[in-house]
């Protein structure tokens, strides 16, 4: 996701010219991306709590006999919580950085083939 | 399956409570969400069709398995465990892992590294003008023919799980998918992509935990399998005589090994821009050659939630136990196809079910959104401006490319009522996949691997190979061959091959070939070894990133698993 414009300018410089975007390519705003793994992060949460809540206070024997005895939402809940917190674990140890000059220059290494 | 699952809505009809909404709304505002946020990271139409090139490896191979994992996927495997058992995971491990790790390691080098922005781009700097023009235009009818089918069976889960009809469940589902296509572009479809890997997942792990619990295991299982009408043959993976209709053993492992494992599978997964374009997006040749690797991993471990519930459903299920001994009452419109959604009503308790039902709807937005994103990729580059329209400014192609996510969600509309009269959704998949992608593999690997292959000769394949795998089908279809649908659409895909690639050879001695010097990182045997490499500094250091080494990693577990379920 750390990507910056200047590995996009590889335009024309592959086998045959073929231009990139239009004429006038503004440069890319995809560094502007927002960090996924927090939405998953988000998404498990909310929906571990919410199964949490259900598997404490709503499992019937009905739905025990459904699951073959075990409490599926009290599971799935924990286990989503604990999903949740491994992705917000990985965001914390390794948060989106900028691209360093090296980077950049890994990424127009790896762009079209030298002739 | 079309009239099966609109009938069937009364028996399939989920018990869905008010828990069961909000969490399935809540997964729809993260949705929406992130193509509202995906908006920010849009200024040119590189950034709206290709998301820049900047994704992570982690991000697009969960994004590439994502594009796949659509809801007739989810639904016809599931179908298929049921009916033929553990033989179903042929479809995974021989049919898909083998074909995705190629891509990584032989094909990518030159798709990334051409700088093509689509597979009918690269036929251009590979071949020739009419060959990206026919490829185009195939390709842009394929994925709304396509994208109406799921469109289609996505309306008719919405109408059997929450009873809308579905004239407003086809239109309401596709302005979702066409709102965050729309707003975010690829990115904002591949996010999602990713985000509905795990929500489907979620779907599917406790469907197999309480299946497991409720049928006494695993050893349960197999007695209970054991007992049934497949007996203990469904158990096994090889020969899967069942699978292939082919009583001998030995062309029955044959007819796997090169029909799917070869023909089907490599001209799928190579060649199918709705996958390729997941590659074509990441931020580097390493992630690139690594994002479909890395989707071979979970490929490889879904069959695990996927069949194994399936086989559950066979001996829990007393409508589909009918079904598999024949004895279902007559009238009765249950099939194989209902597997996944009366599993979903016997075992999942309010709560959980609702997180299923997201991931059931995510399923088919999935499918449709790579659909979707990869079509106007393929009309706004290959057909607007470099044929239609050349040499108007950025801004002009990114809002053609905004105008054809509309138009193509509305023509998808259209074609999701074509599907409506198909018979069978996953013969009809299967006929299109054996008109499109066999005779496209055909010329692609021919051209990637025999420099003297002329751009003539190309789109002179590809269109006799297409009228090839049309003229199967029209023969099984009046029964002038007596084929099964599933075996036909593998004949046909296998003549649309060898006539492809015979006719693009002789062709071929006709012309004159493009000079060498044209042909450097388009053509194995002209690409110095070092620009078919990648770096392996800053973000694509470290053992763990090699892609050889991922790639030995997932063929060694297809191995095991292979061993595991003989």
């Amino acid at each position: 996701m750390t990507d910056s414009p200047e590995a996009h300018d590889a335009a024309g410089t592959g086998p045959t010219e073929v231009p990139q975007g239009g004429t006038d390519a503004p440069p890319s705003a995809a560094a502007n991306l927002f960090d996924l793994r927090t939405i998953i992060a988000v998404l498990f949460g909310v929906y571990g709590i919410v199964l949490l809540i259900m598997g404490l206070v709503s499992t019937s024997t009905e739905d025990r006999a459904k699951t073959g005895g075990s409490n599926l939402n009290l599971d799935m809940g924990i286990g989503m919580l604990v999903v949740a917190g491994l992705f917000l674990l990985w965001v914390t140890l390794r948060p989106l950085k900028p691209p360093t000059p090296a980077q950049v220059a890994a990424a127009r290494d790896d762009g079209p083939p030298a002739h | 399956m079309t009239t099966v699952l609109a009938q069937a809505a009364a028996d399939v009809r989920l018990d869905a409570n008010f828990v069961d909404y909000l969490l399935v709304a809540f997964y729809f505002v993260l949705v929406l969400g992130i193509g509202y946020m995906a908006r920010r990271s849009v200024s040119s139409s590189l950034d709206f069709l290709l998301s820049g090139r900047s994704m992570p490896a982690w991000v697009t191979g969960l994004a590439f398995i994502s594009a796949n994992l659509g809801a007739l996927e989810l639904i016809g495997m599931m179908a298929n465990g049921a009916q033929y058992g553990i033989a179903t995971v042929h479809y995974y491990w021989i049919g898909a892992v083998p074909a995705m790790v190629f891509l990584g390691l032989v094909m990518m080098p030159f798709y990334y590294g051409s700088k093509a922005r689509s597979v009918p781009e690269f036929l251009f700097k590979r071949f020739n003008r009419t060959t990206q023009r026919i490829q185009g235009v195939i390709f842009a009818v394929a994925s709304i023919l396509i994208a109406g089918v799921n469109l289609f069976a996505l309306g008719l889960i919405i109408e059997a799980l929450l009873g809308w009809p579905l004239g407003v469940a086809i239109p309401v589902a596709a302005l979702v998918v066409l709102a965050y296509t729309t707003l975010g572009g690829l990115s904002a479809a591949i996010y999602n992509e990713v985000l509905q890997f795990f929500v489907i997942l979620a779907l599917l792990i406790p469907l197999t935990l309480a299946g497991l619990n409720r049928v006494g295991g695993w050893e349960g299982l197999k007695e209970k399998v054991t007992a049934g009408p497949g007996g203990a043959e469904q158990l096994s993976s090889w020969p899967g005589t069942e699978l292939t209709e082919i009583s001998n053993p030995v062309w029955s492992v044959i007819g796997i090994v090169f029909g799917l494992g070869f023909v089907l599978s490599f001209g799928y997964w190579t060649t199918n821009f709705a996958e390729v374009q997941r590659a074509l997006s990441a931020k580097s040749m390493s992630a690139a050659r690594r994002t479909p690797i890395i989707g071979a991993f979970p490929k490889a471990l879904i069959p695990l939630v996927v069949v194994i519930p399936g086989m559950i459903g066979a001996v829990l299920l007393p409508q589909i136990q009918a079904v598999k001994a024949g004895t279902a009452p007559a009238g009765s419109d249950i099939t194989y196809n209902d597997t996944l959604t009366l599993l979903m009503k016997e075992l999942l308790p309010n709560g959980i079910l609702g997180v299923a039902i997201a991931g059931l709807l995510a399923a088919f937005m999935a499918g449709m959104a790579a659909n979707i994103s990869s079509f106007n990729t393929v009309f706004t580059y290959d057909i607007w401006q470099d044929w239609v329209r050349p040499g108007r400014s950025d801004r002009y192609y990114l809002q053609v490319g905004r105008l054809v996510t509309v138009v193509g969600c509305v023509l998808a509309i259209g074609t999701a009522f074509i599907a409506s009269g198909s018979q069978n959704l996953m013969d009809y998949i299967q006929a299109l996949f054996s008109f499109f992608n066999a005779p496209l593999f055909a010329i692609f690997i021919l051209g990637l691997f025999w420099k003297r292959m002329t751009g003539t000769a190309a789109w002179v394949g590809l269109l006799s190979g297409t009228v090839a795998a049309v003229v199967i089908d029209q023969l099984v279809r009046f029964d002038v061959l007596q084929l099964s649908s599933q075996a036909g659409s593998f004949v046909g895909a296998s003549a649309a091959f060898i006539v492809g690639v015979g006719v693009a050879l002789l062709v071929s001695m006709a012309g004159r070939p493009k000079p060498d010097s044209e042909l450097a990182g388009l053509v194995w045997s002209l690409t110095p070894r070092a620009s078919r490499s990648h770096s392996v500094e800053g973000d694509d250091a470290g053992w763990y990133r090699s892609p050889q080494l991922l790639a030995v990693l997932v063929l060694i577990l297809v191995v095991v698993l292979y061993i595991i379920f003989i």
